[in-house]
């Protein structure tokens, strides 16, 4: 007997739904296999990690601001990856952002009023976009892999940071810490409890991404490029415009949840600064289904994972780094389930 | 069946079936093959050709059957093991590596040590022994494809095969190559070789051929003397029904022109890739106009040039009823009556995981506000055109909207070509435009060339098929290396013409088409 994989003569619609909840019962399986080695009891482990998060109002509030930037930045990357674009570096776009929106209190601390509001926040639009610029450049010039270019220029970014807010940017009063200028008044986004302005900025990505991907013509172009570049190109849709459409507005739209993270939450720009939003809306992206609408859900799930990591430090005493392995099981699961989606699994005796 | 001799097969295939999942491809089929025979393999694309051969070679296993060499029961676990019991195979795609030498390829086909000096030297002397001529030190990335055959049928003649298996083997040949190949063959026969020659060209076969046998959806519907049948009487066999000829239409092409290339040159765009070299044509209205040529003579980039998905150096290289379209893109072009149908269905003509109506979007977005307007794709007038399309050109289909890759070749030709015809176009480009299609299907489609033309456009064909271009074309022109020779009359010209023009000797060419009314054509 042998296990063959057959390839489907259509896609499964149903498993494009269906893989991302196998997934999930992957790694909820796996996870109390990592507990019981830990020395945790499973069951004791899993709720810690998955339940307790959700039980309490300000928990579910803290749930939905960590959701925010996941969402606003994972609906981009989604757009971009149906595309056959792969945006590895949102996290260097997303810290850009964050970056050129606490300019503004740096160095204009007085400037006050909605202006300054808009004004940062279209600084974070600004820094993600040129940003994403660079390597879509790269690739639409030279054809250099975007993949690598992007991710290294994560890194390239990161210290750009730190420099920055060690150096020219520190608050000469903060006894040498390497943070800014606290930002006061109309530098920090309104909030409700713990959800700021930044939630809503993903609902609406989100839901007008969604019309854009289904209803309109550029979605269908963005869909055919990914799908087939040569048919694309039959049907006079441009790759290199393309390129460049997809990386301003993940690179945008990174930017500008870096802004948020910073007017929201900080409130000030502090090294080191390595929230991994970027890095884990890529699972986000995927678990979504590159579904605008589905990254919402995603989304939600990957926020409780990083809440699941604290709980779990806290109540069970293990370190917060169980949130990165939960976060890469799924991703693991996911691509592999995604196989599913293409191809059955059958039994074959020997002919 | 025709009765058993008393001579003992070489090869006999008993009740052989293979099924794939819920799809039988070969069900119960009976072969017998004799040494020294011809023997034709005849059959529609789908009809379990391939799938029978490859478990002859072992590439297949059978599900149930049996099968026997020189009258014993055996199996054929791989391709190995049946060059061993003397089985070799030329298949229509070659395997070879572009960047090694002949004999190196050869070489790693063969057990036993390298020499490759004794080896260069067998090649050399059984090449020109059996007028394939072969000089094994070419690299195969500067070979013809008929000189690449050469190669894979020089590496099965060493390994002295009993039975030569050859899949398609003319399709890639010039007719001058393919006289050389059946010399080959026949002399392969005469010293007592077995050859099982799949086809769907009947002159061929009805030429070289001493048995057929045909296959029709998995099944052996008969095993007859292809000498003794007529063209129509086999292609009935392989349909199982009359394929109407396509009506001919009129004579004179007397429209203005509506599609022209003026002095065309496109650099290679790649290193697999052919210059364009001065290419002019004009194809008028209410005329098909075909260029013949052997694949890879620069028929995709002349496509590519045409449809706008390069563009030219300058306007008039292309003009589309009198207007410069050179360096306009393919959306342009089809807003001004143009429309294109590529070879490559799947990937370039249709995006292969996008439902039928979505593939509609593809090639009417632009110049249809039923199917798109404000930025927006409008779904249901996408799939009132697919079902049109569908309709019109019955395309057979498993549920309502497949995606395109679940049609079967044939059925998505039908469609692709339908949906520009739909359009009702002044100018079609179609380049390949029964390219492993079925009788039935390129029957259709080829009627539907021609009435386009009747109807006014201008149709200009590209095809490897030359039954195809003398079936439909009003004139001919002939694609090599990226050059196009004059165009002709399709009446004033011959496959010899065409075979010359193919193997770049133009001149013979002209001065054939020039003591043309002297002494008649060849027969």
């Amino acid at each position: 007997m042998a296990l063959i994989l057959e390839r489907r003569v259509e896609r499964a619609r149903k498993w494009m739904w269906l893989s991302p909840l196998l997934a999930l019962a992957l790694t909820v399986v796996a996870g109390a296999i990592i507990f019981a080695l830990a020395g945790v009891n499973p069951l004791h482990g899993l709720y810690t990690y998955f339940i307790s998060p959700l039980m309490d109002g300000w928990d579910r509030e803290k749930l939905i601001a960590k959701a925010a930037p996941l969402v606003l930045i994972g609906v981009g990357l989604a757009v971009a990856y149906t595309a056959n674009v792969w945006n590895i570096g949102a996290e260097g776009q997303f810290v850009a952002g964050a970056l050129l929106a606490g300019l503004v209190p740096v160095f204009l601390p007085a400037w006050q009023g909605p202006s300054v509001m808009a004004a940062m926040l279209l600084l974070g639009v600004i820094g993600g976009l040129a940003w994403a610029m660079v390597p879509a450049l790269l690739r639409a010039r030279f054809h250099a892999n975007e993949i690598l270019t992007s991710l290294m220029l994560v890194y390239v970014m990161r210290l750009a940071y730190d420099w920055a807010v060690r150096g020219p940017l520190r608050d000469p009063q903060a006894m040498n810490f390497p943070k800014t200028v606290r930002f006061e008044g109309w530098q920090v986004l309104p909030a409700w409890g713990e959800i700021h302005l930044g939630a809503a900025f993903a609902l609406v990505a989100a839901l007008v991404l969604y019309v854009v991907m289904v209803k309109m013509l550029k979605g269908f172009e963005l869909r055919a490029l990914g799908s087939s570049p040569r048919a694309a190109r039959f049907a006079g849709f441009s790759e290199h415009r393309a390129i460049y459409f997809v990386f301003a507005v993940s690179g945008a739209l990174a930017g500008l949840a870096g802004a948020c993270d910073v007017m929201g939450v900080s409130r000030q720009l502090q090294a080191p600064y390595e929230p991994n939003y970027g890095f884990v809306a890529i699972i986000v992206a995927f678990l979504g289904r590159l579904n605008p609408v589905g990254v919402i859900f995603a989304g939600l799930l990957l926020a409780l994972s990083y809440m699941g990591g604290e709980t779990a430090k806290v109540t069970l005493g293990i370190s917060d780094n169980i949130a990165k392995v939960f976060q890469g099981m799924l991703l693991i699961f996911i691509l592999a389930c995604d196989t599913l989606i293409l191809y059955r699994i059958r039994w074959q005796g020997r002919a | 069946m025709k009765s058993v001799p008393a001579q003992t097969p070489l090869l006999e295939a008993r009740k052989l079936t293979k099924t794939f999942g819920a799809l039988t491809a070969n069900d119960a089929v009976d072969l017998v093959v004799r040494e020294g025979e011809i023997h034709a393999l005849l059959g529609e694309n789908g009809a379990g050709k391939s799938t029978l051969v490859k478990m002859l070679y072992g590439a297949l296993q059978p599900t149930s059957g049996a099968l026997f060499w020189k009258g014993e029961a055996i199996a054929i676990a791989n391709p190995a093991a049946a060059r061993v019991l003397g089985i070799g195979m030329v298949f229509q795609h070659f395997s070879l590596f572009e960047a090694l030498t002949a004999v190196e390829n050869i070489a790693l086909a063969l057990p036993g040590d390298f020499d490759l000096a004794a080896l260069s030297q067998r090649i050399t002397t059984l090449s020109a022994d059996y007028g394939l001529p072969l000089q094994p030190s070419a690299t195969i990335a500067d070979l013809s494809v008929g000189e690449r055959q050469r190669v894979e049928i020089v590496r099965c003649l060493l390994q002295n095969p009993k039975l030569l298996i050859l899949d398609e083997p003319t399709s890639v040949l010039t007719p001058q190559e393919a006289e050389q190949l059946f010399i080959t063959l026949k002399r392969l026969a005469a010293e007592g070789c077995a050859i099982l020659y799949i086809s769907h060209r009947l002159e061929e076969v009805r030429r070289i051929c001493q048995r057929a046998t045909i296959l029709r959806q998995g099944r052996v519907v008969a095993a007859c003397d292809p000498r003794r049948e007529t063209p129509a009487s086999l292609a009935r066999l392989m349909v199982g029904g009359d394929i109407h000829a396509v009506r001919a239409h009129r004579d004179e092409a007397a429209g203005p022109v509506r599609l022209k290339v003026n002095e065309l040159s496109l650099p290679p765009d790649g290193p697999f890739s052919v210059a364009l070299k001065d290419i002019s044509l004009a194809v008028r209205g209410g005329e098909v106009f075909c260029i013949a040529g052997v694949a890879g003579n620069g028929q995709s980039e002349l496509f590519d040039a045409l449809s706008g998905e390069r563009l030219a150096d300058y306007g008039h290289a292309v003009e589309i009823d009198d207007q410069p379209a050179g360096r306009h893109g393919v959306n342009w072009r089809r807003r001004h009556g143009a429309a294109f149908v590529p070879e490559e269905r799947l990937g370039h003509g249709a995006v292969p995981m996008f439902h039928l109506s979505d593939n509609v979007v593809l090639t009417r977005h632009a110049v249809d506000a039923t199917v798109a307007a404000n930025r927006r794709v409008l779904r249901p007038g996408a799939r009132a055109i697919a079902d049109r399309v569908i309709a019109a050109f019955d395309v057979r289909k498993g549920k309502p909207d497949p995606e395109a890759r679940a049609l079967s070749g044939g059925n998505l030709q039908k469609y692709v070509v339908g949906r520009e015809m739909d359009r009702n176009p002044g100018v079609l480009v179609v380049n390949q435009p029964t390219w492993g299609v079925d009788a039935g299907a390129a029957a259709t489609i080829r009627q539907a060339l021609v009435d386009l033309a009747t109807r006014g456009a201008a149709v200009l064909v590209i095809s490897q098929d030359l039954d195809e271009i003398f079936e439909i074309a009003d004139r001919i022109a002939v694609i090599a290396r990226g050059e196009l020779s004059e165009a002709h009359a399709a009446r004033e010209m011959t496959p010899e013409m065409i075979g010359l023009y193919m193997a770049g000797m133009a001149e013979a060419a002209e001065a054939q088409a020039a003591g043309e009314g002297s002494h008649g054509p060849h027969p």
